[in-house]
């Protein structure tokens, strides 16, 4: 098992003699560090590089007429077909997709006919296997022209479902029923996003800060320390509950917000929690200083929303750029008056 | 994912039913359900539910499906915008 210079995966657990050479067979079982690794980049962490050597590998016992299961080598893609692998004989070929996920590597054509061709050969699949077909994961179909295949390299393929866990259960029975090519985003899947949401967030979070703490100070004497840290936690206060109504709870309440416009479903959490921040903040703050935590809130709640339809499995680009030309100015137009009135209460002395 | 609606009557989607070799791979590859195959045809049965993944048109080996890909994705949209970050890669 050992080779000077080679390392072997944690997630190999031996090796299978084949007429192509030796193919490691990996385990389907998740362990604590693959956990780990999935919880790093699920928080945004060491996202890029997250990956598995592309080529052939095993799954249970494959033998000539076993399947072929075709996947990207992300390593969370890896391993999230690898998972529901118990007790199937399969093979499992990985194509190069520079560590991109299934569906956005086919959406950048970097998970393609022309990649999946040169996986088949480099890997010799045409020795390890009696049969002529692969079974790709549906949602590589936008990069890949499946009728192309055949003649790139003597393969036909199949779409299997969308989701790994349907897997075992499509093999056994051959089709795919109607509900297995359906795109889901269901509770959980729009949960596991919100972190990255919130992660990526930390360069405006930083400049917003800045912003706040130097507008905060202005007042009829210039600039006032003093002034800025009585008025700044409420503006603090405000943008985030923004964000945690734009980026958090718009998420998780998707399908329960009201409007057809991302945009418009984030101004329910964001009114909501921008009327808790004036309840504590708003009395010292006087009006112009509580439009203005208001506005700030609705404006990053209702821009905070509008770029989840990034992370969405429905959202059309067509759409969302018609929403964006008809929401983006009015989102802007609030943060303009925002900043405009909280300098206004800090000269009317608001804040004392 | 019918409790899922974007906003209607945006997409690119276009398809000549007069080319159609009635292949169903549309029905298969489409996430949303927008193909149904009728009589050795496909038909379009939900056009509001396509997310212009680009699925349908990339595997219609006959051609009858057009539609212009892309990412429905905010910040990516803005970055195609702005002079200086035009032209990157999509961002996810």
């Amino acid at each position: 098992m050992e080779r000077a210079g080679y390392v072997i995966e944690p997630f190999v657990r031996d090796f299978l003699a084949t007429p192509a050479g030796s193919v490691p067979r990996v385990a389907t079982g998740l362990t604590a560090r693959d956990r780990l690794g999935t919880a790093l980049v699920r928080s945004g962490f060491r996202r890029e590089g997250y990956v598995v050597a592309p080529g052939l590998y095993a799954v249970g016992l494959p033998g000539v007429q076993s399947p072929v299961l075709v996947t990207a080598n992300y390593k969370l893609s890896f391993d999230a077909l690898r998972a529901e692998l118990a007790g199937v004989d399969a093979w499992m070929l990985v194509v190069d997709t520079r560590g991109v996920n299934v569906w956005c590597a086919a959406g950048k054509g970097l998970f393609s006919a022309e990649e999946i061709a040169r996986q088949v050969k480099r890997a010799r699949l045409n020795q390890v296997v009696g049969h002529r077909r692969l079974v790709l994961p549906q949602l590589c179909a936008p990069g890949v022209a499946a009728w192309k295949l055949r003649k790139l390299c003597g393969f036909s393929a199949e779409f299997g479902p969308v989701r790994a866990a349907d897997v075992a259960d499509y093999l056994r029975s051959g089709e795919a029923m109607p509900a297995m090519r359906e795109a889901s985003f269901d509770f959980m899947e729009r949960l596991v996003l919100v972190p990255v949401e919130l992660t990526l967030l930390w360069r405006p979070a930083l400049a917003m800060l800045v912003a706040v703490l130097a507008l905060s100070g202005l007042g009829p004497g210039v600039f006032s320390f003093s002034a800025m840290l009585a008025r700044a936690p409420g503006m603090l206060a405000a943008l985030a509950a923004g964000v945690i109504a734009g980026c958090v709870a718009m998420p998780l309440l998707l399908p329960r917000l009201p409007g057809t416009m991302f945009a418009v479903k984030g101004l329910w959490p964001g009114l909501a929690l921008g009327l808790a921040v004036l309840a504590i903040w708003g009395p010292g703050a006087g009006i112009p200083g509580s439009l203005a935590m208001l506005l700030a809130c609705l404006a990053v709640a209702s821009y905070g929303a509008m770029n989840f339809t990034g992370s969405t499995p429905y959202t059309s680009p067509s759409g969302v750029e018609k929403e964006m030309r008809r929401v983006l100015p009015l989102q802007a137009g609030a943060g303009l008056a925002s900043v405009i009135l909280w300098i206004v209460a800090g000269f009317s002395g608001g804040a004392s | 994912m019918k409790d899922y609606r974007y906003l209607p009557g945006v997409t690119s989607l276009g398809y000549d039913p007069g080319k159609c070799a009635g292949c169903g791979t549309c029905v298969a590859v489409c996430p949303h359900a927008v193909f149904e195959l009728n009589d050795g045809r496909a038909r379009i049965v939900d056009k509001d539910g396509c997310m212009e993944c680009g699925a349908c048109a990339r595997n219609c080996a006959p051609g009858a499906i057009t539609v212009t890909p892309g990412v429905g994705c905010a910040a990516y949209i803005i970055k195609t915008w702005l002079p200086w970050t035009r032209g990157g890669t999509v961002c996810c």
